[in-house]
């Protein structure tokens, strides 16, 4: 805030002949130190009248105000000032910047402000910031001229152009300056420079822009334009496939996380486990209770709320899922069928007990920052959320594969459930060791809500939605093989994906689940069939 | 004579079965029809079309256990089958209305109408007829289980991979039938009823006549069903669910034994899903849900699986425990619920019946060495009780033989 | 009574007849408390919204009783689950009526739930209060319709994008059911109209509980880069919208680019996420919380201190029951009575203050006067009204932008009496026509 322009009051004289448009009809220009008590309990017809006054000011002081009323942290007081806020429960006077005295000034509230007022104060802010310092704000500025595309900015445009040395910057505000022109009366030469500009820019925004000019281009702008359109249009689908992949792979990894402690619970113990849909909801509890914690007692840790989430969750999981193995499952061993019963009993118990203690509603789970927003690969637009989920679904897969086939554990697991008596006569502990192995899919299960949450809605109903899909992924991938349920869950993500454009969404999902059932026509044991004799057993 | 023979191949038990299921066919509507409001038997209005439709939903349940209890193949989704027999029936009543609907539309369905749909689809074609309906109705839901299972059975899917396989086509079904652009209405399904074979739906005598219908189309099925599993046919089936691969060395086609089993129990649960419909005036395609299809394995093995009449007591039971507890604790039903199911699977192995049997036979059997003790002139006073024994044996299988589905 | 009873009493035997008709709920009248049934889903995909409506009712009925109830009488909830199961609403419906005894039930979320329960009331007759926004083409007699319908939320917010907003591309996003499908073919007609070329329109639907985004959102800020300014109008079902929300969130599609109006988005929904990088987008709706009425705020202060927490958001379907429930007191009041009959008859025209500071009367139609709010989503999860219609309007049954259902009417007073009075030919459509 309070960037220093860097050309000083000149140029502010021409953002003010720029803007001129954007002002009101007020008879004669004020200061901002006249305009901004206005702003106090003011409609937001009033609210714009200001917005435009404070631009036409010129004044450095205006910046910081506009840019306060724009993010939601200008603040209005019951005693008619007007403050910014400049941290938790900080807030400074927007004009003389004292620290506002919460006792005088009465309770403070945001001034609110619509989404056409946000799209003025942004474009003035842009225009204002176009000088800043900061190369990334001048960018920001360009960028945000480049959507705004008006002709007024052109001017505006020149000048910085006349200045600017970053190169990125620089490629941002012709681009911005073109887009400007074509909305302007400019000659021929002019026309087709512009749009040469916008077609070497190559994205969607630029297709847009060309296919509006396309109708009030000459003859022999048309070929050029429509060689442009073509060439965008071809890259577009190139990275199209690539974006379809990457969205297949992030389902998949989602469908990897949920599907990953069925296929030990189920797929390596043979319990159909209706309940674990509901230790994926318990995950995400889990998480939802940490993060309460953290909220209330030390809001700095909120980033790493997720590393805390994560054994927690496990753990609590884990030691359910074992109590749940030494309760019912025990007893059960030898009919696997009646374990879907037992399981089915229990998550409707599970469900019920969170909603009872927890409430039907949803419940907040945020993102840490680490998580939100989107970073661009080429053509590709990649949400870091879905970023990081695939890469711990395939941590989680990793180390889980290291569990079974690296440690003591993980050998006396593969023995019991190939050969319950042999590996008991040899002298394994088998009872213990099921307790462990169920133990060990129901803690993969919470880890999965911990993912979840950041997602979906964390609420009781969260692991009967994917229940259905872990038990095809599994089966889908072969029973009994880790290997396959990662293939498995990849490959109907990706197919997914690969339909949904054509099929929509409802019939992509129908055909991947007909498909299933073809599939499984063709390879009665799934992807990655055991072999041997424990098959037949 | 061909009664007779059937008399005698069904057994005392069964007939007593069918025995009370007809005579509930009778008494239910007569005490609802005839006795005065307030005549402490009469059967309350609310009552019929509720034990109707736990009468469909045992019949349900019956045909499950047929493949599932007496031919080992788990299916998860059972439900489909029923909801395809009442989608039949829904989209008859629909036809019924005619011009009565709100836009007076002699031909197209209130639904059609306002989404914009200007002619009937073919395949709604033929339902004002109800015999033609009624085909559909076990046709439909036949076809499918024939056409699915012909392609299962032969690559010889088997176990969990079946059961998740039938939970797949339900759900897939399901979703299907949620799009709007299907024809079937979507979400909201068929509604707004009015008759049923110039009946109005709503009146107590067609009430009570659906009831009785019910109760003997249960009755029939448990005819039916008692029946194959004392043929020949049936017995082949206990094999292939206890020794698939045994048998079919032995050279039984075992693939068609079961074709036939899933397909008879497809019908049976789409006719059971017909008289569903009228009952509750409704059909929608939650009813695809692979939860119902998983409750329908829950009521049977809560009754008892692999014996006839554990799954009609389950399905009762199960759906009278929630009506009440819906009604009565609706914030703790689903503990009491969820409760019930997992102290059946470990207290209750053979479910209701086998509870009944197992005090059955040891009471049998104190009192014969009570009487053997006694003296050894008097005759044992229970021939008749004895003479079912064998047979009851056929009826309940050894629960702890290897799990069919496995 | 109705023309069900007339008809089917030609058929019946008449002793079972007279049987089933005395045996109707008014039988234990003057004494004892007065029955009210909640018929909301506790457990099940619904839990997430009905619970709440559950918990309001259960406090308007302790006011009211505080206040000495009704006609002297106190009023009694009872409570049932349907489980999101839409069979057993009938059925818990007709068990309320006829097994409880109850004079009137307040409940349902979906259509779906509406549509089942409904051939129970007619029968019964008995009344239904439905407090949620629905895709009208409906007037049952013996139903009452305090949510909004499509003209008094979908067309106003429409009317609103493309006056304030400039907005000249529309994506129509839903859930693949009844109400988006309805509400998606009137605003498609709508829109054309007004004079939007085919092509600026796309249409989308999902699966319930739909949870994975990605392409969507994407194919969203595809179309929306492609031309003019694009808004997002979505009929998403509450469960889908968190995980939708969250990804419009993450790829950065900002309001002030592509704002996105929702009809079934309230402050219940957004409590589950931060709703910071949203803020912009709209919801109309016809109540908000963060509006500054003292009939608000003391709603508001009660509800925090039944449900005892300060945290708990309301929500426009919760204000439909409040104003539902006085109305059915202020109608029980006037007739001297809870016969059904008697208070359909007194409750058109029924005038009560909404929360908003205006006031709800019953139209004959069963449908209710609403102002229609737009709001934007704020940092807070709460919304902040930019928009508010000057007048209140009147809730219409029978959409004016669908061919079929233009020409038809609803007036449950006399001389008219009909559910769907077809004004062209002058006749009450459905059962009467044939009955006669």
């Amino acid at each position: 805030m309070g960037s220093l322009n860097r050309f000083g009051r000149p140029f502010l004289a021409l953002i003010f002949i720029a803007l001129a448009a954007l002002a009101a009809p007020s008879a004669k220009a004020q200061s901002v130190a006249e305009i901004v008590p206005q702003m106090y309990d003011a409609s937001l017809g009033d609210l714009r009248d200001a917005v435009a006054a404070l631009v036409a000011t010129g004044e450095d002081a205006a910046l910081p105000i506009l840019q306060a009323l724009g993010a939601g942290n200008l603040y209005e007081a019951d005693n008619g000032g007007i403050f910014i806020q400049t941290g938790r429960n900080q807030y400074e006077d927007a004009l003389t910047g004292a620290e506002a005295d919460l006792d005088v000034t009465g309770d403070l509230s945001t001034i609110r402000i619509n989404n056409s007022l946000r799209r003025d104060i942004a474009a003035a802010v842009g225009s204002l910031t176009l000088m800043s310092e900061n190369p990334a704000t001048r960018r920001a500025a360009a960028a945000q001229m480049f959507s705004t595309a008006d002709p007024a900015n052109i001017e505006l445009l020149d000048q910085a152009l006349a200045e600017e040395d970053n190169p990125g910057v620089r490629t941002v505000m012709e681009q911005a300056r073109a887009a400007a022109m074509l909305r302007a009366d400019i000659s021929e030469e002019d026309f087709a420079a512009a749009v040469a500009v916008i077609a070497a820019r190559g994205d969607r925004q630029a297709l847009g822009i060309l296919n509006a000019n396309l109708a009030n281009a000459s003859e022999a702008e048309r070929v050029n334009i429509e060689a442009g359109i073509s060439r965008i249009n071809q890259s577009l689908q190139l990275w199209g496939i690539g974006q379809n992949v990457w969205y297949g792979v992030s389902l998949g990894s989602v469908l990897l996380l949920a599907a990953i402690g069925l296929a030990i619970t189920f797929g390596v113990m043979g319990v159909i486990n209706m309940a674990h849909g509901e230790m994926v909801m318990i995950g995400a509890y889990v998480t939802f209770f940490v993060q309460e914690i953290i909220r209330t007692t030390n809001p700095g840790l909120f980033d790493y709320s997720l590393a805390i989430a994560i054994p927690m969750a496990f753990a609590v999981t884990g030691l359910i899922g074992i109590a749940i193995e030494r309760g019912i499952i025990r007893w059960l061993y030898g009919r696997p069928l009646e374990t879907l019963l037992a399981t089915w009993g229990l998550s409707l118990i599970i469900q019920q007990g969170v909603r009872t203690i927890f409430g039907a509603t949803n419940r907040e789970v945020g993102n840490p920052s680490w998580m939100s927003g989107a970073f661009e690969l080429g053509g590709l637009a990649i949400t870091w959320n879905r970023m990081w989920i695939v890469v711990f679904a395939l941590v989680v897969f990793a180390l889980l594969l290291l569990v079974l086939n690296k440690t003591p554990l993980g050998l006396q697991m593969r023995a019991v459930t190939q050969n319950r008596r042999m590996a008991s006569a040899m002298g394994i502990r088998t009872p213990w060791v099921d307790a462990m192995t169920f133990g060990l899919g129901s803690g993969v299960a919470g880890l999965a809500g911990v993912a979840l949450s950041q997602i979906d809605n964390v609420s009781p109903n969260l692991g009967q939605s994917y229940i259905i899909d872990s038990f095809m992924v599994v089966v889908f991938g072969g029973v009994g093989n880790l290997w396959g349920t990662l293939v498995g869950a990849l490959t109907l993500g990706v197919a997914n994906k690969f339909l949904e454009p054509y099929a929509g969404a409802v019939l992509a999902k129908i055909l991947i689940l007909v498909l299933i059932i073809l599939f499984i026509q063709r390879r009665p044991r799934g992807l990655f069939a055991l072999k041997g004799r424990a098959v037949e057993a | 004579m061909i009664t007779a023979k059937i008399f005698e191949k069904l057994g005392v038990k069964a007939i007593w079965v069918v025995a009370i299921l007809l005579a509930l066919a009778i008494a239910v509507p007569m005490s609802n029809l005839l006795l005065p409001v307030g005549h402490p038997l009469r059967v309350p209005n609310y009552l019929v079309p509720l034990m109707g439709q736990y009468l469909t939903y045992a019949t349900l349940a019956l045909a499950l256990d047929l493949v599932w209890g007496y031919c080992g193949i788990l299916s998860l989704g059972h439900g489909a089958f029923f909801a395809l027999g009442g989608y039949a029936m829904g989209m008859y009543l629909m036809r019924q209305i005619g011009t009565r609907g709100v836009y007076s539309n002699a031909v197209l369905p209130d639904f059609m109408v306002f989404l914009g749909w200007r002619e009937l689809p073919w395949y709604w074609q033929g339902f004002d007829m109800f015999w033609f309906a009624a085909i559909m109705m076990a046709f439909v839901p036949g076809l499918l289980a024939f056409i699915f299972g012909w392609f299962a059975f032969r690559s010889r899917v088997t176990g969990v991979y079946l059961s998740i396989i039938t939970q797949a086509l339900t759900y897939a079904l399901m979703l299907a039938f949620f799009r709007n652009d299907m024809g079937f209405g979507g979400n909201n399904g068929l509604t707004d009823f009015r008759d049923i074979l110039g009946a109005p739906i709503p009146a107590a005598t067609t009430r009570a006549s659906l009831f009785a219908a019910s109760a003997i189309l249960l009755a029939l099925c448990f005819i039916l069903c008692s029946l194959i599993v004392r043929s020949k046919l049936g017995k082949v089936m206990v094999a292939v669910r206890d020794a698939e691969s045994r048998t079919r060395f032995i050279g039984y086609r075992v693939e068609n034994v079961k074709l036939f089993a899933f397909t008879v129990s497809a019908v049976m649960a789409g006719l059971a899903g017909a008289l569903y419909v009228p009952q509750v005036g409704i059909i929608n395609p939650g009813e695809f849900a692979p939860a119902n299809s998983i409750e329908v394995v829950i009521w049977t093995a809560v009754g008892g699986r692999g014996t006839l009449v554990g799954p009609i007591i389950g399905a009762i039971v199960v759906n009278a425990a929630k009506s009440y507890f819906t009604g009565t604790f609706a914030d703790l039903w689903l503990f009491i619920l969820g409760g019930m199911f997992v102290f059946v699977t470990l207290f209750m192995p053979k479910g209701i019946v086998g509870i009944f049997t197992s005090t059955w036979s040891a009471l049998q059997q104190r009192r014969a060495s009570a009487s053997a003790e006694k003296g050894v002139d008097t005759e044992p006073p229970t021939p008749p009780a004895q003479k079912p024994q064998p047979r009851q044996s056929n009826d309940a299988p050894d629960g702890a033989k290897p799990s069919p589905a496995e | 009574m109705t023309d069900w009873t007339k008809r089917i009493g030609g058929v019946l035997v008449a002793s079972a007849m007279s049987a089933t008709l005395i045996s109707s709920p008014v039988a234990a009248q003057d004494e004892g408390p007065i029955k009210v049934g909640i018929l909301h889903s506790l457990s099940g995909t619904m839990a997430i919204s009905e619970t709440t409506l559950r918990d309001v009712m259960l406090m308007l009925i302790e006011q009211q009783n505080e206040a000495g109830g009704i006609l002297g009488r106190q009023i009694e909830p009872v409570v049932v689950d349907i489980a999101s199961d839409w069979p057993l609403a009938a059925e818990l419906a007709r068990r309320l009526i006829e097994v409880d005894e109850v004079d009137a039930v307040f409940g349902c979320w979906t259509s779906v739930c509406r549509k089942s329960v409904l051939p129970v009331f007619e029968e019964l007759n008995s009344l239904l209060f439905y407090p949620v926004q629905y895709e009208g083409e409906e007037s049952q007699r013996n139903v009452f319709y305090t949510g909004a319908s499509p003209n008094q939320q979908a067309i106003p917010a429409v009317d609103y994008l493309m006056e304030e907003e400039g907005v000249e591309r529309w994506v129509l996003a839903g859930t693949d059911y009844v109400y988006p499908q309805t509400t998606n073919l009137i605003l498609e007609q709508y829109l054309l109209d007004a004079g939007v070329a085919e092509d600026d329109i796309m249409i989308n639907y999902t699966p319930f509980g739909h949870s994975d985004w990605q392409t969507i959102v994407s194919d969203i800020v595809a179309f929306g880069s492609e031309g003019p300014k694009t808004a997002v109008v979505s009929t998403i079902n509450g469960d889908a919208n968190v995980p939708f929300y969250r990804e419009l969130a993450n790829q950065g599609v900002a309001a002030e680019d592509i704002p996105v109006v929702a009809f079934s988005v309230g402050e219940e929904e957004l409590s589950g996420f931060d709703t910071a990088p949203l803020v912009g987008h709209l919801a109309a709706w016809n109540y908000f919380m963060s509006v500054e009425t003292p009939e608000n705020e003391e709603f508001i202060a009660a509800w925090h201190d039944y449900i005892g927490s300060e945290d708990r958001v309301t929500n426009d379907p919760m204000e439909a029951h409040y104003i539902g429930f006085n109305m059915w007191v202020e109608a029980v009041e006037a007739a001297g009575t809870t016969d059904a009959d008697a208070v359909i008859d007194a409750i058109v025209g029924v005038q009560v203050p909404n929360l908003t500071g205006g006031i709800a009367e019953m139209l004959p139609n069963h449908h209710i006067t609403k102002p229609v709010l737009i709001g934007e989503i704020q940092d807070d999860g709460q919304f902040f009204v930019v928009w508010e219609t000057e007048d209140l309007v009147p809730g219409d049954a029978w959409s004016d932008f669908l061919p079929e259902s233009a020409v038809l009417e609803a007036d449950w007073t006399d001389p008219i009496n009909c559910g769907n009075y077809n004004t062209e030919t002058e006749t009450c459509g459905g059962s009467e026509a044939v009955a006669e």
